[in-house]
């Protein structure tokens, strides 16, 4: 199984790597055109700022081929936020796989939101083996709106947000599947099997 | 929910965890990536590796242990010890880390919190404020808390929140070691006067001990080291009893 990881200008990729290493997949950090689009399965992680990370991809065009690809497709935190619509980090338009709008936390409670959160209202075969009972890794600030037609799994922190997505090869997670112990380990798992 | 979250802390010398660690179920309960492993599958939250090696081959050792923590462990670490400026910063993080944290750089040098928080992100920087009460004064020490210093210590923890900390890790040397509680008061004054969460450390004795720097103290994560390293508290049991004590917890 050969996994292309996209490289750009975003934070704590290793840590994806590796996690695809001790799941037994071939995983390689790559931004060539031909490498990703030939690979079994692409991750589109990342952490960081939205503006400067569509930056990066516009200049190198990564925008177009993330849009134009067919293999399973996984986001992963700033990853989720990418595909989405639009940002209100620094008004960001972003890749518009999902049309939905990413919003910053309010500042009622402490932000970020991070720490383990519940998944919940489940309805993804990504997502197999787990319940409403099951937490993931969270550390971020902006969230994607729930929209019942994309998000196959919400969290609650002062509000539902979307916690995974999926439309058509797409999929994206807000948490770190890559942190999320046994939890995140079957749900990559089931990103490698599909 | 979002829940609190339970750390255990690891001291790392030379590459080799410190304080007698004994661990049947290891084969080498020195490595701290074994014992970092099998916290993961205890159910700790979070890992931290603070290195209080002071060769001079210190980075470097610290690059490779994190390298190696990085490809076994599968739940969030930080790493702290001797960290100064944004190029220890960048070699950590890039190694693997998901965090680190400073301590008595920051004292000398606060401006080296809004740099490495500008570079890398708040989420990612963890400031580490060892306090004391002196005559009814909270005040800041460094240097593993002997040496006091004329910051106090909530106004400290709100400038380094100001200059961009993502959180903050508040050792009480009143309670370290002495196993009769963590320092409620002032963990639930930091955590109500600050947005961004709070570490509570020190003074863990008994699992009653975390319920209240939950509830009284308002902590978002407590962090221990030795009750878990000689198993006077096994980390599934704690998880158990704060459920049972309506603590949210990750079980």
């Amino acid at each position: 199984m050969d996994v292309a990881v996209i490289k750009y200008n975003a934070g704590n990729v290793q840590s994806v790597l590796y996690a695809m290493e001790r799941l037994g997949a071939n995983a390689t950090l790559t931004d060539d055109w031909e490498t990703i689009k030939k690979s079994d399965k692409v991750v589109f992680p990342g952490q960081g700022e939205a503006s400067t990370a569509m930056k990066y991809l516009r200049e190198r065009k990564l925008d177009q081929l993330i849009q134009s690809l067919e293999q399973p497709f996984f986001g992963i935190c700033l990853g989720l936020q990418l595909l989405c619509e639009h940002s209100e980090e620094y008004d960001t338009s972003c890749l518009g796989v999902f049309p939905i709008r990413v919003k910053k936390f309010p500042s009622v409670e402490k932000v970020p939101h991070m720490g383990w959160n519940n998944l919940e209202h489940l309805k993804s075969p990504l997502l197999k083996g787990l319940t409403d009972s099951d937490y993931v890794y969270y550390v971020h600030s902006y969230y994607a709106e729930v929209d019942p037609r994309y998000t196959i799994a919400t969290s609650h922190y002062m509000h539902d947000f979307s916690a995974l997505l999926h439309r058509d090869n797409y999929y994206a997670m807000q948490a770190h599947p890559e942190k999320s112990s046994r939890v995140g380990e079957t749900i990559l798992t089931n990103f490698l099997n599909l | 929910m979002l829940t609190k979250r339970i750390i255990p802390c690891l001291d790392v010398k030379d590459g080799r965890t410190v304080k007698g660690v004994n661990f049947v179920e290891l084969r080498d309960a020195g490595d701290p990536v074994e014992l970092g492993r099998l916290y993961a599958q205890e159910g700790a939250d979070e890992l931290v590796y603070l290195d209080i090696t002071a060769t001079v081959e210190k980075r470097k050792t610290l690059v490779d242990l994190v390298t190696r923590v990085a490809k076994t462990v599968n739940i969030p670490f930080t790493v702290g010890g001797g960290i100064s400026n944004v190029e220890d910063v960048k070699a950590l993080l890039n190694a693997g880390a998901d965090k680190i944290s400073i301590n008595s750089a920051a004292v000398k040098n606060p401006r080296a919190v809004d740099e490495m928080a500008r570079e890398f992100g708040s989420q990612c920087i963890v400031v580490a404020i060892d306090t004391k009460n002196i005559d009814g004064i909270d005040f800041v020490h460094t240097h593993g808390g002997r040496r006091p210093t004329l910051l106090q210590t909530r106004e400290w923890a709100k400038e380094v929140t100001d200059r961009g900390a993502g959180e903050i890790l508040l050792t009480s040397m009143d309670h370290d070691g002495v196993k009769n509680g963590f320092a409620n008061e002032i963990t639930a004054d930091l955590s109500s006067l600050l947005s961004i969460p709070i570490i509570a450390s020190g003074g863990a004795g008994n699992m009653q001990h975390f319920k209240d720097v939950f509830t009284a103290g308002k902590a978002d994560a407590a962090l221990a080291a030795s009750i878990f390293h000689f198993k006077e508290i096994p980390i599934p049991a704690l998880k158990q009893y704060l459920e049972n004590e309506g603590i949210t917890i990750r079980r």
